[in-house]
């Protein structure tokens, strides 16, 4: 008994082993340490973190294309656009198909305007031509209700269309659907396509399986009650354009086979264009292969499209290549902003640097004052301090003013000191410099001035006893201070907004109007996750070459 | 007596309306402006008038219309949007239109027309200029300058903005390409009717850069339409584009040595969208609103307040004194007769298509 005991594992007091015991009691402590950050946890995942990568994934994310147009985008990946001639006219009659589901929800504009970034005028090309759709299906209307006056009624088309066997069109329609409108399609259809219509007259079953759904899911009727489209007329046409699809349907027997007959009898009366005569007739760009090749090239979900143009880079044909030089900037702005943020740092240090030194050293009372004066900047609005530098700098300002009242500069030669480089720097230097001097002064703080004292009386001058003891134990202050000011700088927006004139704006200006102005949110999240990744770069690096471990925030 | 007309105002509103109004109405309502002069010249001639005949209802304004578009994306995203109404120009309704962001109206049914019978499509005419928005008022974008720095000679003609040796000094320009672009292209020698013929082509863009580069060292770009106003009143600048309605107020207002220069100003409209999806109550109560605050009366009322034109024709012949200066306004509509000798419209369609490209090349110059 005592000898089973001392060979098995250590049991606590109730009976289970001890190291289970131990591992429950941590897991306990651990869970309620858990417990205690989770709100905290949450609250940043779930408004910082989750936020960023969504905002982020725009960068790559190029779904539209193929969901707004997902025949054109299968119809046009058999098309070399290097051959020289234009794609077939079974990509215009995908890009006829499409277009008019897509404008039926309202989503072909705004494809319009994605690929407009790409190339120019596809925006109205999409929205002239959207208007336009209904005008070619009419005329195939037109023509078709004429010698089968049945087809006008939207029931009689439900009795032809509706069937048995065509399931599979049906879904296929759905989850186009799902994909235009980004709604899953739930529920009963109350329609299911019937096989042998689907087998002898593909488009118009398509048609009409894309008109069923948005009629049931989009407006919530019936769809036996409404009439069709115009375009499940123009693919009735189409479908019987086949003489093989004329000799079927003369053979059909199905419910309303008589008026489709009809139609097919009267085949020739139809309008005969081909689609892509109808498109470019709605507008001629259509007929340009570049609208058709920029459709090609976007068409993948996943682009890097918006990476290479924040690089100046952009997609061509023949690969990567760099983008004409009139519409580079943002290596420029990438490089302006890190060398000015590098200055701005700099200047703080220089600045920042002796006043942290004196706050430190002064006795307490006074040194709380002081502490004051640094904060109060801090409390006032960024917009008022930026203003007031305005009107400090400009050239009708308080600094001009003074210095020709003195007689130091001519009325007429007034120095330009703001909307450049020199104004940004100055205005974003005395807005950052509390960032640098509080982590300065809570460093120099701990630096017990005996040191200095040792130094001196073993023989040291005044700068080799600051230069040899004294500043090393405050590079971790200055360290602390440049990263915040250094990271802070390089994502500031506001200030060289207002007085960065056109050399003094940096890379976030530029995000900012993307955001909000051109509203090409790909190319700024392309943007600001560079800067990101520019930022954790240097972090890294600092980390090699300092070491985090050297930075004291007091 | 006010109550019986107000009474009867309302009754006939209702029965215009017929079932529209019968039907539950929000009593909340987010409108968003512009803030500044501009809100509270709605505020007067639409919002107090309102509540006045509506008192259960609370009007809520928020000024965000500058960045009206990428908010309501962000919260049309989201699926939360919190705003019924929203004032916003008619480049930016159009890509609210395109985005799908913006609610598509009938005027005939949404709008009053106009007191002699006028449908409302017909009264606001050329200015629907896409189907999502319901035109307010028509400002212009044109130059002031200091009258005290420009000699006895005062600029009359758009191209003295690129004239620097007879009117030397700092100038103003916006930091974007429309309107910059093509006033460069008009004073370049290009005909009026071309300019945009030429600037869709590469030439053309390098033509109206070029001819902004002979005055880029002397240009300050504002981004905010107060920057000229107070360039103008320090003595920064000689001249300087900005809305009209911002001039008016440093002439009329501030009695500031300014004066307009009307030339080759270029017309923009601004007005109403409702956003796409709202709830029916909710919608019930803006259209009900809207259909009040665009009316002839309300339109002209405005006109009391601020010096934009309204954008109804029936509305003009009503245009009285300022409310608070006494003064006619008449003259300092960017429409009157007098001062739109020569003007531009806004290209829509153009800047659509172009923006993104011209965009690209003028911030690259810029940043050169």
């Amino acid at each position: 008994m005592t000898d089973t005991t001392q060979s098995g594992p250590m049991l606590a007091a109730d009976g289970t082993p001890l190291k289970r015991s131990l591992a429950r009691a941590l897991r306990m402590q651990k869970i309620r340490a858990l417990m205690l950050i989770a709100p905290l946890l949450l609250f940043v995942l779930l408004t910082f973190i989750f936020p960023i990568l969504d905002m982020l994934f725009r960068s790559v994310e190029n779904q539209i294309v193929s969901s707004t147009m997902p025949r054109t985008v299968a119809a046009l990946q058999d098309w070399d656009s290097e051959s020289g001639e234009g794609p077939g006219e079974e990509v215009y009659q995908s890009i006829y198909f499409d277009l008019f589901v897509a404008a039926e929800a309202k989503e072909h504009t705004k494809l319009g305007t994605r690929l407009n970034y790409e190339q120019t005028g596809v925006s109205s090309l999409f929205r002239t031509s959207g208007r336009r759709l209904d005008d070619i299906g009419e005329e195939f209307q037109d023509v078709i209700e004429d010698v089968a006056p049945a087809l006008k009624d939207g029931a009689t088309w439900y009795e032809i269309m509706n069937g048995t066997g065509g399931e599979a069109v049906a879904e296929a329609a759905k989850e186009r659907f799902g994909r235009l409108t980004d709604e899953r399609a739930r529920g009963d259809l109350g329609y299911v396509p019937s096989a042998d219509i689907a087998q002898m007259l593909p488009h118009t079953t398509d048609a009409y399986a894309d008109f069923a759904t948005f009629t049931t899911f989009e407006d919530g009727d019936s769809v036996a009650e409404e009439d069709p489209w115009e375009a499940v007329y123009a693919a009735l046409a189409l479908d019987l354009r086949d003489p093989d699809t004329r000799a079927a349907v003369a053979a059909y027997s199905g419910p309303g086979a008589e008026h489709l007959q009809a139609v097919a009898a009267a085949q020739e009366q139809l309008p005969d264009f081909t689609f892509k005569d109808a498109l470019v007739d709605a507008d001629k760009d259509w007929g340009n292969t570049e609208t058709l090749r920029t459709i090609q090239m976007y068409a993948p979900n996943y682009t890097s499209g918006y990476f290479l143009n924040s690089v100046d880079l952009m997609k061509s044909p023949d690969g990567v290549q760099a983008r004409p030089e009139n519409q580079q900037i943002y290596i420029t702005l990438f490089t302006r902003t890190l060398i000015m943020s590098l200055v701005i740092t700099g200047s703080c240090i220089l600045l920042g640097y002796p006043v942290a030194w004196i706050l430190a050293n002064l006795p307490m009372r006074t040194a709380n004052m002081l502490m004051i004066l640094v904060l109060l900047p801090f409390w006032t609005s960024l917009l008022v301090r930026t203003s007031a530098w305005k009107v400090m700098l400009q050239q009708q300002g308080v600094i001009n003013d003074v210095l020709v009242w003195l007689g130091l500069v001519a009325d007429d030669s007034r120095l330009v000191m703001i909307n450049n480089q020199f104004g940004t720097i100055v205005a974003m230097t005395h807005i950052l410099l509390p960032f640098m001097i509080l982590p300065m002064y809570s460093v120099m703080q701990t630096i017990p001035p005996s040191y200095l004292r040792a130094a001196k009386s073993l023989g040291a001058t005044n700068w080799t006893a600051f230069w040899r003891v004294y500043f090393p134990q405050s590079v971790p202050g200055i360290g602390a201070g440049s990263i915040l000011v250094f990271i802070l700088a390089i994502g500031y927006y506001i200030t060289p907004e207002i007085v960065g004139g056109t050399k003094g704006v940096f890379i976030s200006n530029r995000i900012a109007y993307h955001i909000s102005s051109s509203l090409n949110w790909g190319l700024a999240a392309a943007l600001g996750t560079i800067l990101l990744v520019v930022v954790l770069i240097l972090y890294w690096a600092y980390d090699k070459i300092v070491g985090i471990d050297n930075v004291k925030l007091g | 007596m006010t109550t019986t007309k107000i009474l009867m105002a309302t009754t006939a509103l209702s029965m215009a309306a017929g079932l529209a109004s019968a039907q539950e109405m929000a009593n909340d309502m987010t409108l968003v402006s512009w803030g500044g002069a501009y809100q509270k010249s709605q505020v007067n001639a639409y919002a107090d008038p309102y509540k006045e005949m509506n008192p259960e209802v609370n009007i809520v304004w928020d000024e965000s219309s500058a960045e009206a578009v990428a908010k309501l994306r962000a919260m049309n995203e989201a699926g939360n949007v919190t705003w019924d109404l929203v004032d916003v120009t008619a480049a930016s309704a159009i890509r609210l239109c395109d985005e799908g962001l913006a609610m598509e109206y009938d005027p005939e049914e949404l709008l009053e027309p106009a007191p002699d019978g006028t449908s409302a499509e017909d009264d606001f005419g050329d200015l629907i200029v896409s189907d999502c928005f319901i035109p307010q008022i028509v400002y212009s974008t044109t130059f002031g300058y200091r009258t005290d720095m420009v000699g006895d000679t005062p600029p009359d003609d758009i191209c003295d903005v690129f004239d620097l040796e007879t009117y030397p000094g700092k100038r103003s320009l916006e930091k974007r390409p429309i309107n910059n672009m093509e006033w460069a292209l008009l004073c370049d020698g290009v005909p009026k009717d071309e300019v945009y013929d030429v600037l869709a082509t590469d030439e053309g863009q390098e033509q109206a850069l070029a001819k902004l580069g002979t005055i880029k060292d002397q240009v300050v770009w504002w981004s905010a339409g107060a920057d000229t106003p107070q360039l103008l009143a320090d003595g920064e600048i000689v001249m300087g584009s900005t809305y009209n309605g911002r001039l008016f107020s440093v002439i009329e207002e501030q009695d500031q040595p300014v004066a307009m220069l009307w030339d080759a100003q270029v017309f923009d409209l601004d007005g109403w969208i409702i956003p796409a999806g709202l709830a029916e109550e909710r919608l019930a109560r803006v259209k009900d609103f809207v259909r009040f605050a665009t009316d002839t009366q309300r339109l002209a009322d405005q006109a009391k307040w601020i010096s934009y034109g309204p954008a109804r024709a029936s509305s003009a012949p009503l245009v009285g004194e300022h409310a608070e200066l006494g003064i006619d306004m008449a003259p300092h509509m960017p429409t009157d007769p007098e001062n739109a000798k020569n003007t531009f419209l806004y290209n829509y369609e153009f800047w659509a298509d172009y923006r993104d490209d011209i965009d690209a090349k003028f911030q690259a110059w810029l940043a050169q």
